[in-house]
């Protein structure tokens, strides 16, 4: 459970709540156009000790069975990551 | 069993905001809300993140969450807790997050008031050292010799005159039920705190450094880095007070080198050899006191 | 309903306990100490289950008030001069979050120089934060105000913070013989506070949000939508009022002797009573006076007053206050007012009372008279010589 991307982004005044209160965890944007690099997992490497999902400031990184994997709509490339793995299973790749 | 990565909910709380890349402050948040669960009310005063956290229609609070005003976390978190228990609902944590300036200057009085009054609140300071949402001014937990925009580094003045005022023993002078230091650098001992002050009635505050990639001037994957650095090196310690007593939880054999840390910041990269002399000379003296005063 | 001898910060106090507030947040000064030192006194004989949140500055008085209403409780607070000044960051934040908390403002001078006596200057500098504005009359309309300002304020049409200003002294410490109505009478009148617009374990809600150039306006628009809407639910809560209580009262104005009156003079508050003594007095000489009592500023009675002296030969504003630079802000608003009617009128403006200094009944006639010769637009009352007036 996390806070997740919607379809509807209010903007007209009669979508607008009549007071500043709205659903909590209501995204309408990305923030993947922010990043020069991504970091890329091999999976060979990890060893699942899940330093990089804990040390995210963004929590983009996620467990997935004993290993873990990353919401890039939300990544930013800040790269602690990629620093944090003793394993050096994270690469930061340039983004195309 | 201790709270870690593979204990630790999976439950994103914070999530999609707009903090820097490497922002200690947002990591800070993350974790503590993770810890705390979906019960967690969150308050947090106009600052880096409630500007990042909470731009309509972008809420990147899963849990309940509110903006106080800047001086009012402490108030407003103490208004929360009121009146939810008057209405007759115990299963919540009403916690704070406001940043060293909201916390150490402007929301101070707030936060003395609450402590005051025992309040079953949890304060989490997100200490960055300085106003950085408004970009990077001076506050009073900006340490000794570091730059920002308005204790420039020239030929005169060398950067903030002033060490970092003491928050920590300051709160604990309160006589608060639980208070305690912490690192970004350092989650396991976070989350141990913020899992302890969570199960504890009454006032609680922890202090966590939390680095500035864009304020400090080091790279966006360094902030955790430079936050173990920190306590490696004794300028800044993992603590906590209860019953009355402080006590240390972890006890450098040997400090890293003062220098390496200071110098790879470009906040500090102007200091002198002096200058880094009296720092590491206030380092030592803040050490003989922690040897003498804590356990 | 039982009768009690009791002062406008006591009666104030017993009306806010019939209406059982969850949260009370306040920090003392005078003259509004007796209210929150009464509501204390409730708390703590049981007969009123609220938590009293001894806050450290009217900053945090208004701050907690606001975490409590963020959660959908009820929240009261109380203040005056310095301390409302204090608090101001909180007020249009109170309001743009549409957190309906009543305060009540015991009105004093704000220094410099340092004055503990009433006056409005106070209140009417906060007209633009968002505010429902009231001033009470006397010790019974205090104790009403109490408990309707609740309704008033939590009706979901309206959800907006609303202020009930009482003179400093002049009503807060004077006693009258008060109608307080029984618990269950107040429990007929007041439901119990629901609202979509709180934090909600069942439902989380991220609040007090920012919100950009291009929805900032609609949000501002609804606030300014809320407080219009008082009128009429203010309408509504006194019908509802003399239904239950069988005290009725006027909506935004009070009228007295206007019906033919020639020359109207306006004013809000405790000094009210003086004027219609003194309107009493001149309809015994024959002339034809009256008074218009403004019971509300915000929202602002623009039609009420329009009406009320459509048909005169000229009005005078009598107000506490000033807007230094420029005129009384009553007066300012009063004119706003009879231009949009497109009434002209001649009108003039009477500043008093500054400091708590006595305004006295000789001094109301004497505005009568001037009416008459329509002598000065603005003056301070109290000052003599011909160089005051302009």
């Amino acid at each position: 459970m996390k806070p997740f991307l919607r379809d509807f982004v209010p903007t007209s005044y009669k979508d607008i709540p009549d007071a500043t209160a709205y659903e909590a965890g209501y995204l309408v944007t990305k923030n993947a156009g922010w990043r020069n690099i991504r970091p890329v997992i091999d999976n060979t490497k990890c060893v699942g000790c899940l330093n990089c999902y804990l040390y995210c400031p963004d929590g983009v990184i996620f467990r997935e069975g004993s290993k873990v994997n990353i919401d890039y709509d939300f990544c930013k490339g800040c790269g602690i990551c990629s620093k944090i793995c003793k394993p050096g299973a994270i690469k930061m790749e340039a983004e195309k | 069993m201790a709270i870690n990565a593979k204990t630790l909910s999976e439950t994103e709380l914070f999530y999609g905001h707009k903090a820097c890349a490497g922002c200690g402050g947002s990591l800070a948040v993350r974790i503590a809300l993770k810890v705390l669960g979906e019960n967690a009310v969150a308050v947090l005063p106009a600052g880096c993140m409630s500007a990042v956290g909470f731009n309509f229609p972008q809420l990147c609070f899963g849990n309940n969450a509110i903006i106080s005003t800047f001086a009012g976390t402490a108030s407003m978190l103490t208004g929360v807790e009121a009146g939810l228990r008057a209405q007759g609902i115990t299963d919540f944590h009403a916690v704070g997050f406001a940043g060293d300036g909201g916390t150490a200057d402007i929301g101070l009085q707030a936060l003395s008031g609450a402590i005051d009054r025992n309040d079953d609140i949890l304060y989490i300071c997100y200490d960055n050292e300085a106003y950085m949402n408004t970009g990077i001014q001076k506050s009073s937990l900006t340490p000794f010799g570091a730059r920002t925009t308005t204790t420039p580094a020239g030929k005169n003045i060398r950067g903030n005159l002033r060490p970092k005022k003491n928050l920590f023993e300051i709160v604990a002078a309160h006589g608060i039920p639980y208070a305690a230091t912490a690192s970004v650098g350092y989650l396991n001992d976070f989350m141990r705190k913020v899992e302890k002050a969570k199960n504890i009635r009454g006032t609680k505050y922890i202090h966590v450094l939390a680095p500035c990639p864009t304020g400090w001037g080091v790279k966006t994957d360094e902030t955790v880095e430079i936050a173990k650095e920190v306590v490696d090196c004794g300028l800044w310690y993992l603590a906590e007070y209860e019953n009355g007593e402080f006590t240390l939880n972890q006890r450098p054999k040997e400090f890293s080198d003062v220098s390496a840390y200071l110098r790879r910041q470009s906040r500090f990269k102007h200091l002198t050899d002096a200058d880094i002399e009296i720092i590491t000379k206030s380092r030592d003296e803040k050490w003989e006191f922690i040897k003498k005063n804590f356990k | 309903m039982s009768k009690k001898f009791l002062s406008g910060n006591e009666a104030f106090a017993y009306g806010v306990r019939l209406a059982r507030p969850q949260v009370i947040s306040a920090y003392p000064i005078t003259p509004q100490t007796i209210v929150v030192e009464k509501l204390s006194e409730f708390v703590e004989d049981g007969s009123l289950n609220a938590e009293f949140i001894h806050v450290e500055s009217e900053h945090s008085a208004l701050s907690c008030a606001i975490g409590a209403s963020s959660v959908g409780a009820r929240a009261f607070t109380a203040t005056s001069s310095q301390g409302l000044l204090y608090m101001a960051e909180c007020l249009p934040y109170a309001a743009g979050g549409r957190f309906p908390i009543v305060m009540m403002n015991a009105n004093r001078s704000t220094a410099l120089p340092w004055n503990i006596y009433g006056d409005q200057r106070d209140s009417i500098s906060q007209l633009d934060s968002g505010w429902i504005q009231a001033y009470a009359g006397n010790a019974q309309e205090a104790l009403d105000l109490a408990l309707m300002s609740f309704y008033i304020a939590e009706h979901s049409e309206v959800s907006t913070p609303f202020m009930a200003n009482l003179d400093g002294f002049v009503l807060t410490h004077t006693y009258e013989v008060v109608d307080v109505p029984t618990q269950e009478q107040a429990d007929t009148f007041l439901p119990k506070y629901e609202t979509e617009n709180k934090l909600d374990l069942q439902n989380p809600r991220n609040l007090a949000f920012s919100a950009g150039p291009d929805t900032n306006t609609f949000f501002k628009y609804k606030e300014h939508l809320g407080i219009l809407n008082a009128s009429k639910i203010i309408e509504k809560a006194e019908e509802r009022f003399a239904e239950i209580f069988g005290r009725r009262y006027s909506g935004l104005t009070e009228s007295y002797q206007t019906d033919d009156a020639e020359f109207i003079l306006i004013t809000l508050g405790s000094i009210s009573g003086l004027v219609r003594e003194a309107v009493d007095k001149l309809r015994a000489e024959g002339k034809r006076a009256g008074l218009l009592r403004l019971r509300y500023l915000r929202p602002f009675p623009n039609e009420e007053i329009a009406n009320a002296v459509k048909d005169a030969k000229a009005l005078a504003v009598l107000e506490k206050d000033v807007s230094f630079g420029n005129e009384g802000t009553v007066y300012t608003n009063v004119n706003s007012a009879l231009q949009k009617a497109g009434i002209t009128l001649p009108t003039s403006n009477y500043i008093g009372g500054l400091g708590g200094k006595n305004i006295s009944f000789e001094e109301i006639i004497n505005i009568f008279d001037e009416l008459e010769k329509q002598q000065s637009k603005v003056k301070f009352l109290g000052i003599g010589g011909e160089a005051n007036g302009y």
